[in-house]
């Protein structure tokens, strides 16, 4: 028997510590992060993502400054505390990354997601989800007699629960932008 | 003065500005135009190694010795993809690099045209920051771009993919003073009210214990300096990563030797029983830590790190200090002093009593041999006969590092290379030739173990042609070692594969590659095949024989806390007496 009291012929042991230490609450964070807009950036960033396990909620990016070839990325993610200051600070000292914000910690901001969906019907259900499209503020961008293509702007939140509200009444696709978040105020 | 040139001549001239004087590497077609320029001038030295992986470990070890950043260039395709390796051990290790990569013409990527690879897309996620450039009007700049992110903040490796059209044509020269600067600017200076809680901990800790890593070394050598400055000011324990010996000398007297998985019985202790840690460039990696849940449980600890995001990773520390270790340790040596040199003398003198009755275990003890070399021994003597010279030291990776590391002493830091993030078997033959082309004069010795070395060996024909006497000690156990001391302990001691099966004659092979080779397997021998190799005037292979089954302790299994440290007297019958565990 060596040391370990593991026993000779046993199979059962592995070399690494497979425990989760960081098992704690997940929380879920939007970040803001500026970045050049060079070849690659998007790639580096999602790679950060999936090389580290880090999990990816949602995603959109844009240039925003084209004079300085600067664009915003605004990524949805979820994490214990430590996880998500270690999202943080990776991105940070990435080299092409100028400022990383959390949405979330730092202060009120408005969060915003356009989607569009396909809902396909006759008769009852087509006028019910017309009704239900008003009161959501949904419009109306394609028509045909057997079919309407709805557009709306708004929350995560408001946006799953038409897409809820729209699953019996015929949806067919739903194409979703991902979150463009800002903080409020000056 | 706007200067007209090609591509290929920007390169040189860029690497000239940045006061390269070698280059690592080797040719393909899609370099031919920078390797005609290189042939055309006479200030840069190309040194031609014989597979990729080879000059990148060579930069690393040029680097590491130097202090300056290391350079290779590469084929397209398979030159790119066998510096994988190299890259990947110099992110870990943080080592400053740039690697420039010939890639097929601009028109052509996207093609799976010949020697194709997507380079930028292969070596994102192992280096630091790579660029694929795609107009000559912008490749100087980007050069001095890659050099100034290679060495800043936390150092690190970085590429630069040229298609061959790149090279080929013409654009106007950006000098070094006119290139853009850059945003990336890493904060060196730490946070003084933190740097402050540092001192006031440090002032009245009864337990304190200066943990030190590779940071320290990649701060330069002022850091030692005032590191070392620090210990003896204040009494303060000190211990070290397999990364940073050296910054403090292995002859003070605060020195406790490395810690860590097959760290020292004392070290580990103090990291277990201390009540103020001070990690100064360290990252708390996983053969340190050992089972996070029971690391250090009583401490308070501070952490100093270029590095934000090293901090917090994966211990919670008290006191977090971002910064450059030089700057931070010298605002705080100021302070300390300013504010009275205080420390808990009563404190420490106990902790220190403490400490003396660790050492008194003396978890190196080996049983040595008349009959067989024992490793130890081996290390033991020549540690004796090198001791006092112009030394640097490299390995491989395996057991024979960890005894390297247990039984040579490191006065100086800088003079000690090996792979310690990625562990990479093949890193000591080539990193060894990097560090001799970097100080011709001076002794560099590869501690290897025979299977590691085998990985790189062709490497010998690079050490023949540029006329690096590295001396290759190679500890041959005619096993992976490493692997062995695992499937012994954990796997209920069946021997998958760990041996080392038709190994060649050494010695031969040193003739075949027109150097010299011994064999020694008598301890009795051992002192003057050991002279014989240092006065040799040339590459040396030395094929030294040792015990089989020799295990490497102390050893904390992974997952384990420190305080659950194998000693075992390394019986070499593959069973251990179960007095070899040790439970504090
Ligand atoms: C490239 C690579 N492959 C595999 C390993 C896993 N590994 C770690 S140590 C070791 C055995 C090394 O044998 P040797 O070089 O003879 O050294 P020893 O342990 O016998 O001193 C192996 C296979 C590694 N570290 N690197
Ligand atoms: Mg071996």
């Amino acid at each position: 028997m060596s040391p370990l009291n593991i026993k000779k012929g046993s199979t059962s042991h592995s070399a690494y510590d497979l425990r989760d230490p960081n098992a704690e609450v997940i929380e879920t964070h939007t970040l803001a992060v500026v970045v050049d807009n060079e070849s690659g950036v998007l790639a580096r960033v999602i790679g950060l993502f999936s090389g580290r396990g880090y999990n990816i909620e949602s995603l959109t990016v844009a240039e925003t400054d084209h004079a300085a070839h600067m664009s915003r990325i605004t990524v949805v993610t979820t994490g214990t505390p430590q996880v998500i200051e270690q999202i943080k600070a990776q991105l940070a000292r990435m080299v092409p990354v100028h400022e990383v914000h959390d949405l979330t910690v730092e202060g009120p901001s408005v969060q915003r997601e356009l989607a569009l969906f396909k809902v396909a019907g006759k008769g009852e259900a087509r006028i019910e989800a017309l009704r239900l499209a008003e009161i959501f503020r949904a419009h109306v961008v394609d028509s045909t007699l057997e079919s309407f293509v709805f557009e709306m702007t708004g929350t995560p939140e408001k946006i799953d629960s038409f897409a809820e509200l729209m699953r019996p009444l015929g949806l067919r696709e739903i194409a979703r932008t991902g979150v463009a978040a800002l903080s409020r105020g000056a | 003065m706007t200067r007209q040139m090609t591509g290929a001549r920007m390169v040189v001239q860029a690497l000239k500005d940045q006061g390269v004087e070698v280059v690592f590497g080797y040719p393909g077609g899609a370099v031919l135009p920078i390797y005609d320029e290189i042939f055309q001038q006479n200030d840069i030295r190309h040194v031609l190694v014989r597979h990729e992986q080879g000059a990148i470990h060579m930069a690393e070890g040029y680097a590491r010795s130097t202090g300056k950043v290391g350079v290779a260039l590469v084929t397209s395709g398979p030159g790119a993809t066998n510096a994988v390796t190299g890259l990947t051990d110099a992110l870990l290790d943080s080592i400053p690099l740039v690697v420039l990569s010939g890639q097929v013409p601009t028109f052509m990527i996207g093609t799976d045209g010949f020697q194709e690879a997507d380079t930028v897309g292969i070596t994102r996620p192992c280096t630091k920051h790579n660029w694929l450039v795609k107009d000559t009007a912008k490749l100087s700049e980007t050069i001095h771009q890659a050099f100034h992110v290679a060495r800043s903040g936390r150092p690190g490796p970085v590429l630069i993919d040229i298609p061959k059209d790149v090279q080929f044509a013409q654009s106007i020269y950006t000098p070094m003073e006119k290139a853009k600067v850059s945003h990336y600017q890493p904060v060196v200076k730490g946070d003084i009210d933190q740097i402050t809680r540092m001192v006031e901990l440090m002032e009245t800790a009864e337990r304190p214990v200066f943990y030190t890593g590779g940071g320290v070394v990649n701060s330069g050598p002022a850091a030692s300096q005032l590191l070392r400055e620090f210990v003896e000011a204040t009494g303060f324990p000190i211990t070290s990563t397999l990364m940073g010996l050296g910054s403090y000398p292995a002859s003070g007297k605060a020195w406790l030797g490395m810690l860590g998985m097959h760290g020292l019985y004392e070290a580990n202790l103090a990291m277990h029983g201390c009540d103020l840690m001070i990690n100064i460039g360290a990252r708390f990696d996983d053969r340190i830590t050992g089972r996070i849940k029971d690391f250090s449980p009583h401490s308070k600890k501070i952490h100093v790190d270029i590095d934000p995001s090293s901090i917090n990773k994966v211990i919670r520390v008290d006191v977090p200090i971002v910064g450059d270790v030089g700057h931070v340790l010298e605002d705080a040596l100021r302070l300390w002093k300013a504010r009275g040199r205080k420390v808990n003398k009563a404190g420490l003198a106990k902790w220190w009593k403490q400490i003396e009755e660790w050492r008194a275990v003396k978890c190196l003890t080996y049983k040595n041999s008349d009959k067989v070399i024992k490793p130890q021994y081996a290390l033991e003597r020549l540690e004796a006969l090198t001791k006092g010279m112009d030394r640097y030291i490299t390995t491989e990776v395996g057991q024979h590092q960890m005894w390297a590391a247990q039984f040579l002493g490191f006065e100086a830091p800088n003079r000690w290379m090996t792979s310690g993030g990625l562990g990479t078997m093949g890193y000591g033959l080539p990193a060894s030739i990097g560090v001799q082309i970097a100080h011709p004069e001076s002794l560099v010795i590869n501690v290897a173990g025979e299977a590691s070395w085998l990985m790189n060996m062709q490497e010998m024909g690079t050490a023949m042609q540029f006329r690096a006497p590295v001396k290759q000690f190679i500890l041959n156990n005619e096993r992976l070692g490493m692997v062995r001391q695992w499937q012994e302990l954990l796997h209920g001691e069946r021997y998958s594969s760990s041996w080392s099966e038709s190994l060649p004659d050494f010695v031969k092979l040193a003739e075949a590659f027109g150097c010299k080779g011994i064999q020694v397997s008598d301890p009795k021998d051992l002192d003057d095949a050991i002279m014989e190799m240092i006065r040799y005037d040339g590459p040396f292979i030395f094929d030294c024989r040792v015990e089989k089954h020799e295990n490497c302790f102390p050893m904390i299994p992974s997952g384990k806390p420190h305080n659950e440290m194998l000693l075992g007297d390394a019986d070499t019958q593959g069973v251990i007496g179960s007095k070899g565990a040790v439970l504090v």
